[in-house]
């Protein structure tokens, strides 16, 4: 047995109380237990951003796909006609004119009138040619009745008074229009909810893939961890918490990005409103702005993302601890 | 304080590469594991700090039996027991006191309560002035002190360290296991996984040797 040098760094035994060590150690911040900054935690962040962005955007235009099919269906809706026929032996503008009064009695109807001469000619203008005298033709007159908002007149005791008093008057409730135009708009509200269920599903795919790439690069962390006798809630609780912040982090440059966009949008759809091509716009799509439901619903997919993240990293350390078991 | 009894290990279906192990390890002991090299060394080492499941057998630690312990059960033994990696495994992006406050820090004990200590052992270990180095900027001997120190900074019963003369140079060597030595001193059962045999004779110890999947105990 030959004699063992004494380490010449040791001036004296340790004995943990380290009275003297403590004042030439000043305290500092700690640094966090899993690394910031890494290139693969930076890459989440930028996929996370990318596909909360897409998604945002695929969220904003179903909701002004609906929001525009719900205004077709209630403009529509909201106006019925009354086509008064002329009939020999009838005064039509008699007819017209009881028509007008019977409608005006009617609960529910918020205003009513009667296409003159000149409004039906100016409508068969285009079929005709201009220059007619009206009373040459058997033209009918057209009667518009706007409703009330919200109400339900009872348009069958409207029909039978008119069918009793004016049988040449004849009336419109715009139902066949309005079933069209309610299956129309539910099939494009169908359409775009799928797409936007499509593209979140391919969202939360692709950030849980994205942080399941990121967490590889920490298997010797996690590892480290276990060994020292970290419990796997302890080690799990370290990545989740980072992982949450990256996965906000993304979400909301994504999902800022969004809102300013829509914001932008909205502003100048505003600014260049009663220009012929943005009232035509309004009209097919309607406005350009996602409305307070829409910024939160951009909150909450950012909060998604986050958590999402956040799931998908303590997933991926479980199952590294169960591997490393 | 351990009790190994007819353990056997084997990989998946594979044949058994280690077979009837019985032995104690006790409290304040010191001893060399060792044989050549795929003698099953590590993986013995893996059972004793409960990273591996033994197949058969009964493998008691702190008066638990290990198959019956929970996932949480197993955390708390492991905080018992320190652990010296051939490859170091010190954390590149924190510092040197970082690394070695580790086990403590993952505990819940506040900074406060532990810097002192940390900062004394670093200065034991000959590490003082590298504590806010990091190690990809550490020697290999400064890494290994850096590592023996995280093992031991939660004054565990039972100090294992795999092959920890591997990468340095028989000087260190010796002044490395005068380390070990100080702290089987202290209380810590030491257990030692090397095929260094100049190392060996340098302190007089039991010897648990395996050969051929079977270990033989020498007093």
């Amino acid at each position: 047995m030959s004699t063992i040098e004494p380490l010449e760094e040791v001036t004296e035994p340790w004995d943990g109380r380290g009275a003297a060590a403590e004042r030439v150690y000043a305290q500092r911040p700690l640094g966090p237990i899993v690394p910031s900054g890494s290139i693969a935690g930076r890459s989440l962040t930028a996929v996370v951003a990318i596909m909360t962005f897409l998604a945002a955007l695929t969220m904003g235009a179903v909701m002004m796909v609906v929001d525009a099919a719900s205004d077709w269906q209630s403009d529509v809706s909201r106006e019925i006609t009354i086509q008064v026929r002329p009939v020999n032996g009838r005064d039509i503008e008699a007819d017209v004119r009881a028509t007008i009064d019977i409608a005006r009695g009617t609960a529910g109807i918020a205003d009513v009138r009667a296409y003159t001469k000149e409004e039906s000619a100016q409508l068969i203008e285009p079929w005709l040619g201009s220059g007619l005298t009206l009373g040459e033709l058997p033209i009918p007159r057209m009667i518009v009745v706007k409703l009330v908002s919200g109400a339900a007149p009872d348009f069958a005791a409207l029909r039978r008074t008119l069918a009793a008093q004016v049988p040449s008057a004849s009336l419109d409730d715009h139902r066949g229009w309005i079933d069209r135009m309610r299956t129309m708009a539910e099939t494009a509200v169908a359409v775009g909810i799928a797409i936007l269920a499509l593209v979140i599903a391919v969202t939360v795919m692709s950030v849980t893939f994205a942080t399941r790439g990121a967490m590889a690069a920490n298997r010797p962390i996690v590892e480290v961890l276990h060994y020292i006798g970290a419990t796997d809630s302890f080690v799990a609780g370290q990545f989740q918490r980072h992982f949450l912040i990256l996965g906000f982090k993304g979400g909301a440059i994504g999902g800022g990005v969004a809102i300013a966009l829509f914001a932008v949008l909205g502003a100048v759809n505003a600014w260049l409103s009663g220009t012929a091509s943005s009232d035509e716009a309004a009209a097919l799509f309607g406005s350009f702005s996602i409305g307070i439901a829409g910024y939160v619903a951009i909150v909450v997919l950012v909060v998604l993302m986050a958590v999402v993240t956040a799931f998908a990293s303590r997933r991926t350390v479980n199952q590294t601890l169960e591997a490393i078991d | 304080m351990i009790r190994f009894e007819n353990v056997g290990l084997r990989y998946g279906l594979g044949p058994e590469v280690l077979r009837d192990l019985t032995f104690r390890v006790d409290s304040h002991s010191f001893q060399f594991l060792t044989g050549p090299s795929g003698a099953g060394k590590t993986s013995l080492l893996r059972m004793l700090f409960l990273s591996l499941k033994q197949t058969r057998g009964l493998i008691s630690m702190f008066d638990h039996d290990t198959a019956t312990l929970t996932k949480d059960g197993r955390a708390t033994l492991r905080g018992r027991i320190g652990i010296v990696f051939q490859d170091f495994r010190l954390l590149d992006h924190l510092t040197t006191y970082e690394n070695v406050a580790l086990p403590l820090r993952v505990v819940g004990k506040e900074e406060a309560s532990y810097r002192a200590e940390v900062v004394e052992l670093l200065q034991w270990v000959g590490l003082g002035e590298r504590m806010d180095a990091l190690p990809p900027v550490l020697s290999g001997g400064e890494k290994q002190r850096a590592a023996i120190a995280r093992a031991v900074i939660a004054r565990p019963h039972l100090l294992l360290a795999d092959e920890p003369t591997g990468n340095v140079d028989p000087n260190l060597g010796q002044r490395l296991l005068r380390l070990f030595i100080e702290l089987n001193k202290s209380g810590t059962s030491v257990v030692i996984a090397t095929h260094d045999i100049a190392l060996m004779d340098e302190y007089d110890a039991r010897r648990l040797v395996l050969h051929e999947g079977r270990l033989h105990v020498y007093d």
